[in-house]
């Protein structure tokens, strides 16, 4: 008789614990599915304009294992396109986000060493989301991240080890280099939201999932300089934003 | 009045606790020795101002005659550690750093003053930055006791020293003139030269094999040189130690 009333007992629990899973999930998932209806997103392209400064060929020949990219390897300094589209510029929320606290995301973003270049050449992170450095090349390398917020930290990377780093604090942008072979340059910019977007050849950038309300947007270009603007985003609004750098 | 008597008691932790953290970054510890920040300030502003500066940041008087230059204490970033890269150094590290002096700088010894007095300004030299603070102090790294060197041992060495590209920066025969050495900088901008290996002078943090363990592993902070800790094992950074130590013995 006991037995059979526990097993009642434990029937009615497993009942009741999955009825009140499914409905706080449906509840969160309409909570969530409500916020982006509700949100906007900047899109737009950041240009150069003028003649671009001309790229000049990097001598790799110290270090013979670099040699599979040496015949393409260019400075990377200003990258614009034939249509004055411009690359490696970080646009993001500078500000109106105040008093918003966010996760890192679970996901690790990639900075890949490959024919003594760092690709991409301009990565962005948030504070503490994971950074997977990779060595696809058949040299070692060591990364060395230069903050002036973060910490600073200099390990050395032969092929196929894998290495991992995290910046605590915002900063935009860390430069970072590869002291053994000291062409190499690159950006790791660290914000402490999600609304971040690094243009690729189109120029193009969106900052997606932005809750209504009035923002600053800066471009960011590690030679350049940095440019902003003011937008309002409505409930559902797309407004468009573009840049234009000068020497 | 329960209640009342817990909330007292959370305030009286919460003080408690705020003592106990801010009086921690006030505080250094070597052996029993337990320094104070407030003589270490009198001991810095007598010895250590001109080069350091009145702020810690390396700016004092002296500072742009001297080359390599002065640490800059806001920072926390400290060459001569016994944790892994971009980790806040123990007090025990920053102590040596005061008594033995960093060689083929203008670091000089300061084995002269007491123990207590060092001790004191490792408490002051941890007050310039926030990051004594915040942070928790880390577990240095551990250095297992070392293989008998061996032909085989400095072959392994040898061949890891050119893998590891140590020789785009410290050279082919460890002279130092590799063909990445013109361009180094330290964090600052400041030039800075790979270690001759063959001159037979002092390394800047200390001279022993297991110094030269401990600085592989860490890497300098603040300079070109890397850490090994993620991309070697114990072994094979003995093997680099005892290659290195036939560069150093052909200069003597």
């Amino acid at each position: 008789m006991k037995i059979k009333d526990m097993k009642t007992r434990c029937v009615w629990l497993a009942v009741v614990v999955v009825s009140a899973t499914l409905t706080c999930g449906r509840w969160l998932t309409s909570a969530a599915a409500a916020d982006t209806s509700s949100s906007g997103s900047v899109t737009g392209m950041v240009k150069f304009d003028g003649n671009p400064p001309k790229a000049s060929r990097i001598d790799m020949s110290s270090d013979p294992n670099c040699k599979s990219g040496a015949s393409t390897a260019m400075t990377e300094d200003v990258v614009a396109g034939a249509n004055g589209s411009l690359e490696n510029v970080v646009v993001f929320v500078a500000d109106g986000l105040e008093g918003r606290t966010f996760q890192p995301p679970a996901q690790p973003a990639v900075l890949e060493q490959k024919g003594c270049s760092y690709r991409p050449h301009v990565v962005a992170i948030q504070a503490n989301q994971k950074l997977n450095v990779v060595n696809s090349d058949a040299t070692t390398h060591n990364i060395h991240p230069m903050p002036a917020n973060n910490r600073e930290s200099n390990m050395i990377q032969p092929p196929g080890v894998p290495l991992d780093l995290t910046f605590a604090r915002e900063e935009i942008a860390i430069p970072v280099k590869c002291n053994v072979h000291p062409w190499m340059r690159g950006y790791i910019a660290v914000f402490k939201h999600p609304y971040f977007a690094v243009t690729g050849k189109d120029g193009g950038f969106e900052l997606k999932d932005l809750p209504p309300g009035t923002y600053t947007i800066t471009a960011w270009h590690g030679k350049l300089g940095t440019q902003s603007q003011k937008v309002t985003v409505g409930a559902g609004q797309n407004p468009k934003l573009d840049f234009v750098f000068k020497q | 009045m329960h209640r009342m008597a817990n909330k007292t008691n959370l305030t009286m932790a919460f003080i408690l606790l705020f003592c106990a953290l801010t009086s921690h970054a006030q505080q250094s510890h070597i052996g029993h020795l337990v320094g104070n920040a407030k003589h270490g300030k009198a001991l810095y502003q007598r010895y250590c101002i001109f080069c350091h500066g009145a702020q810690g940041d390396g700016n004092g008087d002296s500072a742009p005659y001297l080359d390599p230059k002065p640490r800059d204490f806001t920072k926390a970033t400290f060459k001569c550690r016994s944790t892994p890269s971009g980790d806040l150094p123990l007090d025990s590290d920053l102590y040596d750093t005061i008594t033995r002096g960093v060689h083929a700088s203008g670091m000089p010894s300061w084995r002269p003053l007491l123990r207590q007095d060092r001790t004191d300004l490792v408490a002051y030299i941890k007050t310039f930055s926030p990051r004594f603070q915040e942070e928790q102090p880390v577990a240095p790294i551990q250095i297992p006791s070392e293989p008998p060197t061996s032909p085989d041992s400095v072959k392994r060495g040898g061949q890891l020293f050119q893998s590891m590209n140590c020789g785009l920066c410290h050279g082919k025969e460890g002279r130092g003139n590799g063909p990445s050495a013109a361009s180094l900088t330290d964090t600052r901008g400041y030039p800075i030269r790979p270690f001759d290996l063959t001159s037979g002078t002092r390394l800047k943090c200390g001279d022993s094999d297991t110094g030269i363990f401990r600085d592989l592993t860490t890497g300098l902070d603040g300079t070109p040189m890397p850490s090994f800790a993620s991309a070697l094992k114990p072994d094979q950074i003995w093997d680099l130690v005892h290659y290195v130590a036939t560069l150093r013995a052909a200069s003597k």
